[in-house]
């Protein structure tokens, strides 16, 4: 039986991989994605919380000291992610953290990643809401920051807002085709130039190929459709190029496990994991006062009881990202919807806190909660064990739970910042009694961030960064990375339009690695057409 | 009396040895088989130990007249009523065949809790059964601390715990809150349309509700 060989392996299929799986198969190269979760489409999606269905496409793995949401299916997170879709501002690239020197490859700006972030705009595409597409839970923050002396905007997203039914049930994908993830995209436009998407297909190894021609083999395994434990086959492709985007905590486990076969892996892999700095807190709202204080009723006379109504994102405050300011004192707070799969996260100001009669009765009053988002600058303090799992990128315990191996200790620094963003959101809803906030606890899952970034990250210095300015592993010509691990540091705003700016940003260079080995590939084809 | 707590502990330690596996099967599904086959105590406790264990986290109304395994802190619905036995038995987890030693690890801790605490506790039922909602209550907030070797173990109880009351995880969305799930109703889920899926055509206060940041972008982004 003949080898199987492609031009270009492409490695999960969320905005990193589908991306520059797009460009090169519109440019002329065989693309194969392989993606270890299951495809799924529109009417696959169901609004449901039962074990059994959000749990197929949604992994929570547990790390030590902090838990990550990761998608897990065709489209990756952009499948289940909340679709805020917003810029980094520009001092987020000059971050300097603990390095004591710029962190970011100097190559990259605000300024230089403009056109990048302005061609998945136009791609996915992104739409810029206003005022009556804020939720009633958005309008209460907003209401609160300009009564407390701030400014509030609408938060723009990667939904087409005329199908949108406000049904906020993104976590388990979007029913109506409303939310434009690479489904809807990307994905489609490289099967449209002759892209093969394998799903069920979980990648474990890249080592080099001995196949001439081809630099690397990659070998997978199949997994069952019913139980991702079992492995149904093996095998292995060999590529030219790789373009490793497993998501940040899958991409650095392949290449811990990767390194004896390729010869080393820079010291960075596994490293200066950031949970972007994430900080949810929960608002207990006084319904009385959003009348009195924010003057805002619903048509039917309610006054807010909002929490589980509209799309999970939608207002947020820029006032915090202030370029002034030191670093580890910048956030943006952001109105966010969890399902109430994180209920027991959240806490009272009585004990035992989180659970017992207090926090029976916080739920009795559910409705009524505002949820928030600090997205802070954190240290990047997570790493990751050198010892991975023996397949996979986890240690699988059930359908959608996971055993991970990245520990994350927050450093004072990254404490200092929670404390800032926690005052500031108690100085604007906290105002005159209208509501009582409290950030999650974190006896039972430590951190909890849905933007796992930064374990193998891009940078100039060899010490401090895994990949080149163009996301190439130093030392491994032909491999790349371009999932949200490349991304340096926390970027104070959710990562999604950032990571998929660095993957446009990255392809050209894919492009130009691939055709080295004579393959008739070109770089320039246009944005996918919504 | 020296004796005395000397017997208990070694009796603690017993129990802790004997139930040490279940931490390791968690993470190891292949164990699972094993533990299955080490239940040991009169049917019927396991159940009444998780059941006091997810009572005290989500405390509800006794069931019946003698119901042990709630402490009856409350009126109204908690987990035990918003299926938590169901939820951490569903065939879409791994759990079920562990329970019998995650609830002997419960009541060992509950053993050294008496001890510690000099309450007797009865032989008619499992230990942490045993204690009062106080008890119970303090014990369980000693068991996530940093450097508890079961702390993972009480962490996915916890969690699987919130989702029996909080998303009726063991049913159908729509079921289970057209049919009036105690957690659902407690939080006062939204119905769904006729079709089984949710839709709003309200959600907006619809009008501008704060001045937008100077430095904004053409697409709405930071400046």
């Amino acid at each position: 039986m003949s080898a199987q060989t492609t031009d270009v392996l492409v490695v999960g299929s969320g905005f990193g991989g589908a991306i520059p799986a797009y460009y090169l198969a519109a440019g002329g190269a065989r693309v194969t994605v392989l993606e270890r979760g299951p495809r799924l489409a529109a009417g696959d999606f169901v609004h449901s919380m039962r074990l059994g269905t959000y749990n197929r496409i949604v992994d929570v793995v547990r790390g030590d000291g902090i838990a990550v949401v990761a998608g897990n299916c065709v489209g990756g997170g952009s499948v289940v992610y909340f679709a805020a879709s917003l810029r980094a501002p520009a001092f987020a690239f000059e971050r300097r953290g603990s390095l004591g020197r710029r962190i970011w490859p100097a190559a990259l700006t605000r300024a230089a990643l403009d056109p990048w972030y302005d061609r998945v705009e136009e791609a996915l595409p992104v739409t810029r809401t206003g005022w009556t597409d804020v939720s009633y839970a958005g309008g209460v923050l907003a209401a609160a920051c300009q009564r407390a002396g701030h400014t509030c905007n609408p938060v723009p997203v990667a939904v087409d807002t005329e199908r949108c039914t406000n049904c906020n049930w993104m976590l388990s994908g979007c029913r109506f085709d409303a939310k434009r993830s690479m489904l809807l995209n990307y994905l489609p436009a490289a099967e449209a130039h002759g892209a093969t998407i394998r799903p069920l297909h979980e990648v474990q190894t890249v080592a080099p190929s001995l196949v001439p021609g081809y630099r690397y083999a990659v070998t997978y395994t199949v997994l069952d459709p019913d139980d991702y434990t079992c492995t149904l086959e093996s095998g292995t492709i060999h590529a030219r190029t790789v373009v490793l985007a497993a998501g940040a905590v899958g991409t650095p486990v392949v290449l811990q496990r990767s390194a004896p076969l390729l010869g080393g892996v820079p010291t960075a892999v596994g490293r200066y994991f950031s949970g972007n700095g994430d900080r949810v807190s929960v608002a207990e709202v006084d319904e009385t006062k959003v009348r009195s204080l924010l003057g805002l009723s619903r048509p039917d006379g309610v006054p807010y009881e909002g929490l589980p109504i509209g799309r999970p994102i939608t207002a947020a405050t820029y006032d915090f990202l202030d370029a002034s300011l030191p670093e580890f004192s910048r956030f943006m707070l952001q109105q966010i919807y969890f399902p109430p799969l994180t209920n027991v996260l959240s806490q009272t100001t009585d004990p035992p806190y989180w659970f017992g009669i207090p926090g029976r009765t916080l739920r009795s009053r559910w409705r009524s909660w505002l949820t928030l988002l600090a997205m802070t600058e954190d240290d990047n303090e997570g790493v990751f064990q050198a010892t991975p799992p023996l397949t996979g990128s986890f240690t699988r315990l059930a359908p959608g739970l996971g055993l991970g191996t990245m520990t994350y200790r927050p450093t004072d620094r990254t404490r200092g910042g929670w404390q800032k963003a926690d005052e500031a959101l108690r100085g604007i809803l906290e105002k005159d009694g209208l509501s009582r906030v409290r950030p999650w606890q974190e006896d039972i899952a430590g951190t909890v961030t849905a933007h796992p970034i930064g374990s193998a990250r891009m940078g100039d210095a060899p010490s401090s960064s895994a990949l080149t300015d163009t996301n190439e592993l130093r030392g491994h010509p032909g491999l790349f990375i371009t999932d949200g691990s490349a991304v340096p540091t926390s970027l104070t705003v959710n990562p999604s339009l950032t990571i998929a700016a660095l993957a446009e940003r990255a392809t050209p260079t894919i492009t130009e690695r691939t055709a080295q080995t004579g393959v008739p590939v070109q770089y320039g084809a246009p944005v996918p057409v919504p | 009396m020296s004796t005395v707590s000397s017997i208990d502990r070694r009796a603690v330690l017993r129990a802790l040895a004997a139930t040490a596996g279940a931490l390791s099967a968690l993470q190891f599904p292949g164990a699972v088989t094993r533990a299955a086959a080490t239940e040991t105590g009169p049917a019927g406790w396991t159940v009444q130990t998780m059941e006091a264990f997810a009572d005290t986290l989500i405390p509800g109304e006794r069931r019946f007249a003698g119901d042990l395994a709630i402490a009856g802190a409350v009126k109204g619905p908690g987990a035990v009523q918003a299926g938590v036995i169901s939820t951490l038995n569903s065939p879409e987890l791994p759990l079920a065949p562990l329970l019998p030693e995650i609830a002997a690890l419960l009541n060992a801790r509950a053993i050294a809790y008496a001890a510690t605490h000099l309450i007797l506790l009865p032989i008619t039922s499992p230990a942490f059964v045993g204690l009062s909602f106080r008890d119970r209550t303090a014990l369980v907030r000693g068991l996530f601390g940093p450097e508890d070797p079961d702390r993972a173990i009480w962490q996915v109880l916890s969690l699987l715990t919130g989702l029996a009351f909080d998303t009726a995880a063991h049913l159908d969305t729509r079921q289970a809150v057209t049919t009036g799930h105690p957690g659902l109703a407690w939080l006062r889920f939204p119905q769904p349309d006729a079709d089984g899926l949710w839709r709003f055509a309200d959600y907006s206060y619809g009008k501008a509700l704060a001045t937008t940041h100077p430095a904004t972008t053409v697409s709405g982004s930071p400046a």
